[in-house]
């Protein structure tokens, strides 16, 4: 085990465990959490050496995510979110002064970044603006009718996506990113949801300003694709196989006291259990390997262009979404009305509940819709250790 | 086919789809088209309408950003695929 991933399950056992309920039943940020990912200087863990970080490769991150899905599925999410916007700052803002000052600040002060990418009337396509950089001079204006800004209210920067200027048509976007004390929020709705209610993903009209300097200098498209969907899919991936590993750990401690109680006989759920732990297993495989191959294609800028490549980080979404309510799922008929209780040491309700949102969180069919599209020009087989 | 023929017919796919926002013949052959609009969901109409207008397929390993990049960066491809046909 790396000292990171100690470090992290660490923070998960001990501070996210314990207010994973009131998180959860009180819709609030996981404030203890944070605080306890401040102090042992995870939040900063993408941010490379030469900037004051660890140069955490993804598996890292992922592993992290893991790690805290296991105690708290909204802590792990807003990890996972807030390193998507890492990311993409630490992959295409090396060129740029401004944003290595961000990244040591992110190592250094451990600042927590959001990310403002869905709008109100573009009907949940996060490819494509209404709202715009507007240039003055060297600054820059921006106003944007977020519906969803994730735990908006409490971290310290926000990335934006908004057209690139004034005149530019709404799929050509760029993505800046605005700290604390450079814009403003008035909350538009709230988040009272059925699972994942700790993320406290209000929508806000967002009012920003700041130096052109800001705005992230490689086009937001090449962004997206290149870093912001195979970071999301994959740790948002390694969130919902945390969440689920945990549901299928409560499921094996059930059998095991069973087993105890009545030395001799196999509990009547132990068949049922094997199946949900081949059924992990296989969930487990996918995000492995997805993050291996995000791994070795990042070596190579132009395989991260490849179609075949988003419909592989594509479908880690998608199979890991299903899954992981699949998985939860088996897991609450393997311990039974132990599991459907909201209390009790093999309560899987909560796992449920946050596991729901994998589908709707970029929602699955729209995804599938875009692997349709890719799959219309896409024709061969690769091989299979390729 | 001369380039130039080239450039006019991958203009006129260009048009026939709707692939970008803008009219194909206003752009030089080595504009940017990402910069013009081409959204990588209408790089996959594209190529259906090249592999369509030249009878010819486009393999995964072509399927990537800089192919589609300009004009002159799918001329190139497209005249790499007819002349791997006619060696066939």
């Amino acid at each position: 085990m790396t000292l990171l991933l100690a470090r992290a399950r660490q923070v998960g056992s001990e501070v996210a465990a314990r207010h994973a309920e009131s998180v959860d039943r009180d819709a609030r940020f996981p404030r203890e959490a944070f605080d306890a990912l401040k102090q042992a200087k995870l939040l900063g863990i993408a941010v490379p050496r030469a900037q004051g970080g660890d140069g955490a490769p993804i598996s890292d991150i992922v592993a992290v995510c893991h790690a805290l899905g296991q105690h708290c599925g909204s802590t792990a999410m807003i990890f996972a979110m807030h390193q998507i916007q890492v990311a993409c700052v630490v992959r295409h803002g090396q060129d740029s002064a401004w944003h290595r000052k961000l990244m040591e600040r992110l190592a250094g002060e451990q600042l927590l970044l959001a990310s403002a990418t869905t709008e109100a009337g573009v009907g949940g396509d996060v490819r494509s603006s209404v709202c715009a950089v507007e240039r003055k001079g060297k600054r820059f204006t921006l106003q944007k009718n977020a519906s969803v800004i994730s735990y908006g209210a409490d971290a310290d920067g926000i990335l934006v996506t908004a057209r690139r200027a004034a005149d530019a048509p709404a799929s050509d976007q760029s993505i800046v990113p605005v700290l604390k004390g450079e814009y403003t929020l008035e909350r538009t709705s709230g988040w009272d949801t059925l699972g994942m209610r700790g993320t406290c993903s209000d929508g806000f009209v967002l009012r920003a300003s700041g130096d052109i300097a800001q705005v992230l200098p490689t086009p937001y498209a090449e962004i997206s694709a290149q870093t912001m969907l195979p970071t999301t899919h994959l740790t948002w991936a390694g969130v919902w196989l945390g969440i689920a590993s945990d549901a299928v750990s409560r499921a094996r401690a059930f059998i095991r006291a069973e087993a105890r109680r009545k030395p001799g006989t196999t509990p009547s759920g132990a068949v049922r259990l094997a199946e949900t732990v081949n059924l992990l297993q296989f969930m487990r495989a996918n995000v492995v390997a997805a993050t291996r191959d995000y791994q070795r294609a990042m070596e190579q800028a132009e395989a991260l262009t490849a179609l075949s490549f988003a419909v592989e980080m594509n479908n880690v979404k998608t199979g890991s979404a299903q899954m992981a309510t699949q998985v939860i799922n088996h897991a609450l008929l393997v311990c039974g009305l132990a599991g459907y209780r909201n209390d009790g040491p093999y309560t899987v309700t909560r796992h449920l509940r946050d596991a729901h949102s994998a589908a709707v969180m970029i929602n699955n069919d729209r995804i599938l819709a875009n692997s349709a599209g890719l799959l219309l020009a896409l024709k061969d087989e690769p091989e299979l250790f390729a | 086919m001369t380039t130039s023929e080239l450039g006019h017919q991958i203009r006129l796919v260009l048009n026939e789809g709707g692939t970008l926002p803008v009219d194909a013949t206003t752009l030089k052959d080595g504009d940017d088209l990402y910069a013009a609009g081409l959204t990588s969901h209408a790089t996959v109409n594209l190529m259906l309408g090249l592999e369509e207008r030249f009878d010819v397929e486009f393999p995964d390993r072509l399927l990537r950003r800089r192919t589609f990049e300009s004009i002159d960066a799918i001329s190139a491809a497209v005249t790499e695929l007819l002349a791997s046909k006619k060696a066939a």
